[in-house]
């Protein structure tokens, strides 16, 4: 493929308001947050139709709340994390390295337990067949979590280019922002499906 | 397009270690202008694809149970599955990449007066992902069962049950086809706004961006605030259709109803969607032909965007009669006449540009003009339709068919025509034949009339739609209703007839034609300042912006029109 051939619109006229992969990641960042809002309210529009005392529905296991609460503490963290290694990287990028390896250790722990939960929720009989309630629960969790894992993914490709010193601002900031997405975008699953 | 590329590029694949190879070029490029052409002659071929199912379940409307020359007898199955993908075909894979694709990524960096888009592998990512859409859509008729069946729309439970549906696989893959699609759509939009917002040329102010440019750029968004909640919904229909989900299902604590919210909310804004794009397109060639300044520029933009939010809610309107609350239905009801009013606003700027003006009726003008007489009788249609109380009656009948028509056919055929013959010379440096495209150009438009104008007469006579053969329906199928039906056939027959005079014309003066100078229409906007075709890059220098992009016709200087790169 002719890389070399490959032009890219310079910006003119000085640096834009917005970086260009920031931007971009914005518009993306958007439009999944209205994926994520059409699980949502279809969740909410399905629950608020049930018959009262029927959503959720009576013969499913209660969720854990506490431990999964405990989780989103930990993913919580995570997005400090990442904010901190933002910041830290104004003076030095080299300085950013150690706060992204924390936050990745924080957000595998929040998959694993994750898992765990899937494991044991599956094991009492409570799946994606047994009800609504369970579609949407494994279904929004699970989107969730698929995201988190691609968070990850991105996350240590990141850190490997900051340790090396070559990752780009814009491409940096573009990561962290997609880290707080996915980040924030939990608290707002946990209360709907959890709570 | 997708099997030629495959074929030949077989062919050429000594030459791929060159720099330029043939399969380098024209199908791994990166350039802007080669993914445009990419889009457009995939949405063409895939567009003769939806005008031939067209053909095939007219024919069975005309002539019950009689078999189509080129097809064969029409079977109910065959019928609903020609007539859903005729629909989703022509709204995903003809008027999203021809219009915005194909337009937007030509367009684009051409108008803002820059070499590339911002992200140009993404941009040649988000055509091959199309591509591959088009070839899942393409498997899915040939599935045990046939095609998808259940309407564009895919309504719970005829879509959710193989039961019902009678194609295991066929939903299925349609749903992905059409999820794969928004995934190449959202990837295109994205490098649309970012090259919108940062890569103008020095000068361009937010008022100096042409309105063709601000129309792609709002229906991106537009596209990219609506789609997430119907790719929610397309994962739940999937799982309920492969993994036994009951997101869909009453019996299981969930909601048919739900699936035509999340569609909604999708497909009403995508109406505006498309038809941006095209209003953009008239706003730039009605300029042009008639020499004068845009009546209101800053009135037009901003009612575009007021007809952006206002388009999120408004899409109850197609459920009136799905068992929603009547108290909704009138807020809906409200919402939706209310739209009217920027696009009666925009419909008067246009007229009002043209007042006064010294109008040169040219091709692309007509398909202007067209697009214009023919959409607003689509939008004046829609009133009926709004008000929940008529719409009680005309729901699901030919009325609604032909209204969505004459909306649609303007927006993705006639603008699509409008775009093209404008464009041509800078796309690929030639002229096409006029008088061979007026010849077309009145055929078309007298017979696209005579097809869907009896449609409205029959829909207000309680002709349903969805019904593939009337003669187990007596009432519906009395001698002068079938009349009218064999006459819109007729129509059709000779619109598809005079297809060919377009495409012979536009691949012959591809080659043959006239070579054009640069700036053929003596237009402002920056993409007419570059040569025809425009080189790999663009141009050289880049262009600075002095003026905005609709001063024509300025006094005190000898030339009517001025350039938006001109220093003086």
């Amino acid at each position: 493929m002719a890389e070399t051939n490959t032009i890219r619109a310079r910006p003119v006229k000085g640096p834009p308001i917005i970086q260009s992969e920031v931007f971009a990641m914005i518009i993306f960042v958007f439009a999944d947050v209205m994926f994520f809002a059409g699980f949502i309210s279809a969740y909410a529009l399905v629950g608020a139709r049930a018959p009262v005392g029927w959503w959720p529905p009576p013969g499913d296991p209660a969720l854990p709340v506490a431990a999964a609460g405990g989780a989103t503490v930990a993913l919580l963290l995570s997005g400090a994390a990442v904010f901190y290694a933002g910041w830290a990287a104004r003076s030095s990028l080299a300085n950013a390295v150690r706060p992204l390896g924390v936050a990745l250790a924080l957000a595998v722990g929040f998959l694993g337990y994750q898992v765990f939960e899937f494991v044991r929720l599956l094991g009492v009989g409570f799946t994606l067949q047994s009800s609504a309630h369970g579609g949407f629960f494994y279904t929004m969790v699970g989107a969730h979590g698929l995201h988190a894992m691609s968070a990850v993914a991105v996350l240590a490709w990141a850190m490997r280019l900051v340790a090396a010193g070559t990752l780009s601002p814009g491409a940096f900031g573009a990561v962290r922002l997609y880290w707080y997405f996915v980040v924030l975008l939990w608290p707002a699953i946990y209360l709907t499906v959890y709570l | 397009m997708a099997e030629t590329h495959g074929h030949e590029a077989h062919g050429h694949d000594a030459h791929a270690h060159h720099e330029e190879g043939w399969f380098t070029k024209y199908f791994f490029s990166t350039d802007h202008k080669m993914i445009a052409k990419q889009y457009l002659f995939t949405g063409m071929l895939l567009g003769a694809v939806g005008a031939y199912f067209a053909y095939v379940f007219r024919m069975q409307m005309a002539f019950p149970n009689k078999p189509v020359p080129g097809y064969g007898l029409v079977t109910g199955a065959d019928y609903n599955s020609l007539v859903t993908n005729h629909g989703a075909i022509m709204i995903f894979w003809v008027a999203m990449p021809v219009l915005i694709a194909a337009f937007g990524n030509f367009l684009i960096p051409l108008m803002v007066g820059c070499d590339d888009m911002v992200f140009p592998r993404i941009n040649r990512l988000s055509y091959q992902i199309f591509l591959l859409s088009a070839i899942v859509l393409a498997a899915s008729f040939f599935v045990q069962g046939g095609g998808f069946g259940g309407a564009w729309t895919a309504y719970p439970p005829l879509s959710a049950k193989a039961e019902y549906s009678l194609t295991p696989l066929g939903p299925t893959l349609w749903l992905a086809a059409v999820a794969l699609e928004f995934v190449a759509f959202l990837l295109g939009g994205i490098n649309f706004v970012t090259t919108a917002m940062n890569s103008r040329a020095p000068g361009m102010k937010a008022f100096d961006i042409p309105m063709a440019v601000w129309m792609i750029v709002i229906a991106s968004i537009l596209f990219m605030c609506s789609v997430g909640p119907l790719v929610a919904g397309a994962v739940m229909l999937m799982f309920d259709q492969q993994v036994g989900t009951g997101f869909f299902d009453p019996d299981r604590g969930g909601d048919p109803v739900l699936w035509q919210h999340l569609f909604w909310f999708f497909g009403h804004p995508e109406v505006y969607v498309v038809l941006l794009p095209a209003l953009g397109f008239v706003a730039e060639i009605i300029t042009v032909f008639s020499r004068k300044r845009l009546f209101a520029y800053k009135t037009v933009l901003y009612t575009t965007i007021g007809t952006g939010v206002l388009s999120f809610f408004v899409w109850a309107h197609h459920q009136f009669i799905a068992g929603i609350d009547p108290r909704m239905a009138n807020v809906f009801s409200v919402t939706t006449v209310l739209i009217s009013i920027p696009i009666a606003e925009m419909m008067f700027v246009y007229i009002a540009t043209m007042f006064g003006g010294s109008i040169s009726f040219s091709v692309p003008m007509l398909w202007a003009l067209a697009f214009i007489v023919e959409f607003l009788l689509g939008g004046v249609t829609g009133i009926f339709l709004g008000a929940s109380g008529a719409d009680i009656y005309f729901h699901d009948t030919y009325f609604v068919v032909a209204h969505f028509h004459y909306t649609f056919f303007p927006i993705a055929i006639i603008g699509t025509y409008a775009g093209l013959t404008y464009w041509f010379p800078k796309m690929f440096g030639r002229h096409m034949n006029e008088a061979v495209n007026k010849v077309h150009f009145w055929v078309t438009i007298t017979s696209f009339n005579g097809i869907f104008l009896p449609l409205f007469i029959l829909g207000s006579a309680g002709d349903h739609r969805r019904i593939f053969d009337y003669s187990n329906f007596p009432e519906l199928s009395q001698p002068w209703m079938q009349d009218m039906r064999v006459f819109a056939t007729v129509c059709l027959l000779i619109m598809l007839a005079a297809q060919p005079l377009f495409l012979v014309n536009f691949f012959y003066s591809m080659f043959k034609g006239k070579k054009a100078e640069a700036n053929p229409w003596n237009a402002n906007t920056l993409e007419w300042q570059c040569p025809s075709p425009p080189p790999h890059g663009n141009f050289s220098p880049l262009p600075e912006v002095y003026r905005g992009p609709y001063e024509y016709s300025a006094e005190g200087r000898d030339q009517d029109f001025w350039p938006q790169n001109s220093p003086t």
